[in-house]
């Protein structure tokens, strides 16, 4: 994928190389201050202008044993002067910091990548600890790589002898040691590193001065040293113009609610337990309280939903948010509010595995509990947003369905795009569409349960308004009146309205695009998180020549109108899941298309080689 | 008598503004009926307008009554109105709260959620109908049902230990805890009427007869001709007297307290114990919550009120401050959080 160009002859010291895309995996105990030095990389390559993508890969300990396998965090950063979709398949740097960092990446780094070692690190326990009956250093395993052993322990300790710290917090900062030796490899600058370890050590000079001489030092060491012959240079990317901040999928998700609320003039309730990978989103709404944001931690997940609930009877925009178990815990109180027919949105940051399965890894596996987890006949609409940034603008779909339908919403983000970041061209607020929640306000005409004639929706009349006193709950209703009933024409009546609402959303969500050709050998069809690696996937196999084209699904229920035209202008289609074929089922069962799946489920995203070896096989 | 700015000319309201148009169906004679009244009773003297106020409810027999009371309502899922009430007050705490809920609605499903809802203090009122039994599910026992019972569901008698709903409360923090009998009207209509005007999450427990399934549960201590000498009416700041002849009392000798005769042994008024319903410490509240019948009267009114700030006032509060010190929210600064930059 790099190609190699050289920059300058004339250049002093070490050749600069111009690369178009790097990836560098930061790999450490989870300890060493690894996803630090990740984020910071990241923040860095931004502001110089690359296209980024990032993977964080944290261990579901919180502090497993020092050393030990189990304890290896990690992250994974992308770098491009070009459009870049994915945080990369695999990365071209690996910096590990000691042995069991080693041994659980090494299988990631192709043959002839770069591996920088921590040797300090490489002692006869900590060898142990990663299961290495030898030294990997000296056994001439690493043959295959362009190793860098690095003494980043000692020349940090030796960097920072007079910094007046003791022994442990000098030792901690040598992630900066090791961020500053790739900042010189990769030609970045250090100064917004710099300013974010002043803003966040402002108050400790001392920890605040070593951590730069630390950073420093790494820089230097790579400038000095005549290990490294060369670095390398990669080109600002040709981004569309505007301006750019880098933006986490969580982060953008609780942005799109506040702006959701500011569209509609409610204030945003959001009701959550805390849950990896979905707590930051908790996190990220309870700093905006000058935005009115009213943040509940619940004592339960059901409490959480259910304070939402209460939050939309009250006209406010009533929000949970959870993963995967806890999406099962608040399957009865998302029945209610298809019964109350109020405005509800609920995210489910998707993880991995059935129960608690593993929390810190990513899925696509809640598509059919979404859908289907619930008594009785219960439609919902789905959303799913594709990218980190495009959560921010599915956020506020959520809401403007959920607004408009008076119906419960799922949002379907997951782990990889929530903890994940890339570029977000930062919107203009006062070009977005405003909401209307059109609150009932007149006695001579409310009923509780009469319906818009085209939306279906019924009124949101809300306590505070005088003579629309009615009652809601969770027994079958009456139509038009909402009073209590048993009656079973209503009730197949009743079954069918609330159907029927959901299914006309689709007269109001955008048709399905295809990308590359209107028609041809092959359709890459996905949702969600996947949308990265398939469209780098079919760019690539397109630039082969192959006749393959691309589509993605943004609304999950209903589904676009034109989807079945869609699929019928290919003569195959393949659908990559991170799942046992979920939406394939749904897809194939509604438009009766033989869809072939491509599925992972292994807690980690599809690299794009995966899918693209796929296409290869089917349209080539 | 209250009124309520519905309109220009100032309305009062009355009972019949408080009653639905929903066929009440509950069994005849069900201790319910009463609640029911007192409750529509007392609406129209809270000097608030109708349409502030919200009965929230889970599932039971009790979690019905919603439908009957013309304000707005939410009868919603088992064991989970204090969540939808505390959702609702924490972003509307300009509205009247009421949950309506039953001993195996709030103390088995959702004994939960009544722990957080008192210990956060939500200004809400609490009812809790205690019949001792699943009524609506027709006849297991529940939380509150008393060791040994036999019911379809245990019919060797139940090995569960029963919960008592006020030294829950009172364990769980709550400010306002009170008890009151179905059959008593004015006491029960007062007792709400306190609940009402204190701040913060008022839990009150009602004896209700469930004359189906567990017909006279309290007839022991409630029945009429016998409360005035097995009950013990507390009143703040009087000392604890009960009795027909009003000539029985409590005196707090130690550890517990003894039942005592005044005018006997020496006992004179003066050495009976007086209630203060606002002592911070809660022990007292709560050996009074552990008082059954027959070793002692069983106690009616409030047990404990003390004032605290609650949850909707602080969240409304940090709202405040935070906007006093940051400025409120701008959006474009939020999108602009942290480092940018510009692509030409």
């Amino acid at each position: 994928m790099t190609t190699l160009t050289r920059e300058s002859d004339q250049h002093e010291g070490p050749d600069v190389l111009e690369l178009d895309r790097v990836t560098i995996r930061f790999a450490g105990d989870s300890g060493d201050g690894m996803q630090l030095a990740g984020t910071q990389f990241t923040k860095t390559s931004a502001v110089l202008g690359n296209d980024i993508s990032t993977f964080p890969d944290i261990p579901a300990e919180i502090r497993a044993p020092q050393g030990s396998l189990p304890g290896v965090s990690g992250f994974q950063v992308s770098f491009s002067s070009h459009d870049i979709y994915t945080p990369g398949d695999a990365p071209d740097v690996l910096v590990a910091m000691n042995p069991a960092a080693l041994n659980t990446n090494i299988g990631d780094l192709p043959r002839g990548g770069i591996l920088v070692v921590n040797e300090d690190e490489f002692t006869e326990t900590n060898l142990k600890k990663a299961a290495y009956g030898s030294n990997p250093l000296d056994d001439g395993s690493l043959g295959a790589y362009r190793v860098f052993q690095v003494p980043v322990s000692t020349l940090n300790a030796r960097a920072l002898k007079d910094s007046g710290l003791t022994a442990v917090q000098v030792d901690r900062c040598k992630n900066m040691f090791a961020l500053g030796l790739m900042f010189w490899m990769y030609s970045r600058p250090l100064d917004t590193t710099t300013r974010w370890i002043d803003e966040k050590f402002g108050k400790n000079q001392g920890v605040a001065e070593a951590n730069k001489k630390a950073l420093r030092a790494g820089y230097n060491f790579g400038e000095t040293t005549e290990m490294f012959a060369t670095h390398y240079h990669v080109p600002k990317a040709k981004l569309r113009p505007g301006l750019y901040r880098n933006i986490t999928g969580n982060e953008a998700t609780a942005l799109g609610v506040i702006t959701a609320s500011k569209l509609a003039g409610r204030t945003l309730f959001y009701g959550s337990y805390p849950i990896t990978p979905a707590s930051d989103i908790l996190h990220e709404l309870s700093r905006f309280k000058r935005f009115g944001v009213r943040t509940f931690q619940a004592e339960d997940e059901i409490a959480a939903v259910g304070a939402a609930i209460g939050a939309s009877f009250g006209g406010s925009l009533g929000l949970t948010g959870t993963s995967g178990p806890g999406l099962a815990l608040k399957s009865e109180a998302i029945g209610l509010a298809v019964m109350v027919e109020l405005p509800l949105v609920v995210i489910d940051v998707q993880r991995a595995g059935p129960s608690t399965g593993m929390p810190t890894k990513t899925e696509q596996a809640d598509l059919l509990q979404a859908m289907f987890g619930r008594n009785g006949e219960s439609p919902v609409a789905i959303v799913a947003p594709s990218t980190p940034s495009d959560c921010f603008q599915m956020a506020i779909e959520a809401w403007r369905i959920a607004i408009k339908y008076r119906t419960p919403v799922l949002y379907l983000s997951d782990g990889y795009l929530g903890m994940g970041s890339e570029p977000w061209l930062v919107p203009d607020y006062t070009k977005l569409p405003k909401m209307d929640p059109d609150f009932a306000h007149d006695p001579a005409t409310f009923k509780p349960y009469a319906r818009d004639p085209e939306t279906l929706a019924r009124p949101w009349a809300i306590p505070g308004t005088p003579d629309l006193e009615h009652r809601i709950g969770g027994l079958e209703k009456s139509d038009i009146t909402g009073n209590v009933n048993y009656d079973a024409a209503n009730h197949d009546k009743m079954v069918h309205l609330r159907a029927e609402k959901i299914e006309r959303i689709a007269n109001d969500i955008p048709e399905l695009e295809a990308h590359g050709d209107e028609s041809g050998d092959l359709l890459v069809l996905g949702w969600g998180s996947t949308y990265g690696v398939i469209t780098t996937a079919v760019q690539r196999a397109r630039a082969k020549g192959l006749k393959v084209s691309s589509a993605h699904l943004h609304h999950l229920n209903p589904l676009p109108k034109n989807l079945g035209d869609v699929l019928k202008r290919y003569d195959r289609v393949l659908m990559p899941e991170i799942n046992l074929g979920q939406m394939r089922m749904l897809v194939r069962s509604r438009y009766l298309v033989d869809i072939i799946g491509l599925n992972k489920v292994s807690g980690r995203p599809f690299t794009i080689s995966e899918v693209e070896a796929k296409i290869t096989e089917l349209a080539a | 008598m209250v009124t309520a700015s519905r309109d220009d000319n100032v309305k009062v309201l009355s009972r019949k503004d408080f009653v639905s148009d929903q066929e009440v169906r509950w069994c005849p004679g069900c201790g319910d009926y009463s609640i029911l009244a007192q409750t529509q009773k007392l609406m129209p003297e809270l000097g608030i307008p109708r349409e502030n106020i919200v009965f929230i409810s889970g599932i039971g027999c009790s979690s019905r009554l919603p439908y009957y009371v013309d304000t707005y309502g939410f009868h919603s899922i088992h064991g989970r109105a204090p969540t939808i009430a505390s959702g609702l007050k924490a972003s509307r705490p300009e509205l009247s709260v009421w949950v309506v809920t039953g001993d195996g609605d709030a103390l088995s499903i959702g004994g939960n959620h009544i722990l957080h809802v008192l210990r956060r203090n939500v200004d809400l009122q609490i009812i809790l109908h205690n019949n001792e039994i699943y009524g609506l599910t027709k006849g297991q026992y529940s939380p509150t049902s008393e060791l040994g019972k036999r019911t379809k569901s245990s019919p060797y008698g139940t090995i569960d230990r029963p919960l008592h709903p006020l030294s829950v409360a009172i364990g769980a923090e709550a400010t306002f805890v009170a008890r009151s009998i179905d059959t008593d009207a004015h006491h029960l209509v007062s007792t709400l009427d306190r609940a009402y005007r204190h701040k913060g999450a008022s839990f009150v427990e009602v004896y209700q007869n469930c004359n189906i399934f567990n017909d006279g549960a309290f007839a022991d201590f409630a029945a009429k001709e016998v409360r005035a000498d097995r009950t013990i009416s507390l009143e703040h700041g009087k000392p604890m007297i009960f009795g027909k002849e009003r000539d029985k009392g409590l005196r707090f000798s130690g550890a517990k307290f003894e039942v005592v005769t005044v005018g006997e042994n020496g006992v004179t008024d003066a050495d009976l114990f007086v209630h203060d319903e606002t002592r911070e410490d809660p022990s007292i509240a709560f050996t009074l919550s552990r008082m059954e019948w027959p070793e002692y009267p069983v106690p009616v009114g409030v047990l404990r009120a003390v004032q605290k700030p609650t949850y909707n006032d602080l969240m409304d509060k940090q709202i405040e401050m935070a906007i006093e010190a940051e400025g409120e929210g701008d959006l474009r600064d939020l999108f602009l959080e942290g480092d940018t930059w510009t692509v030409e």
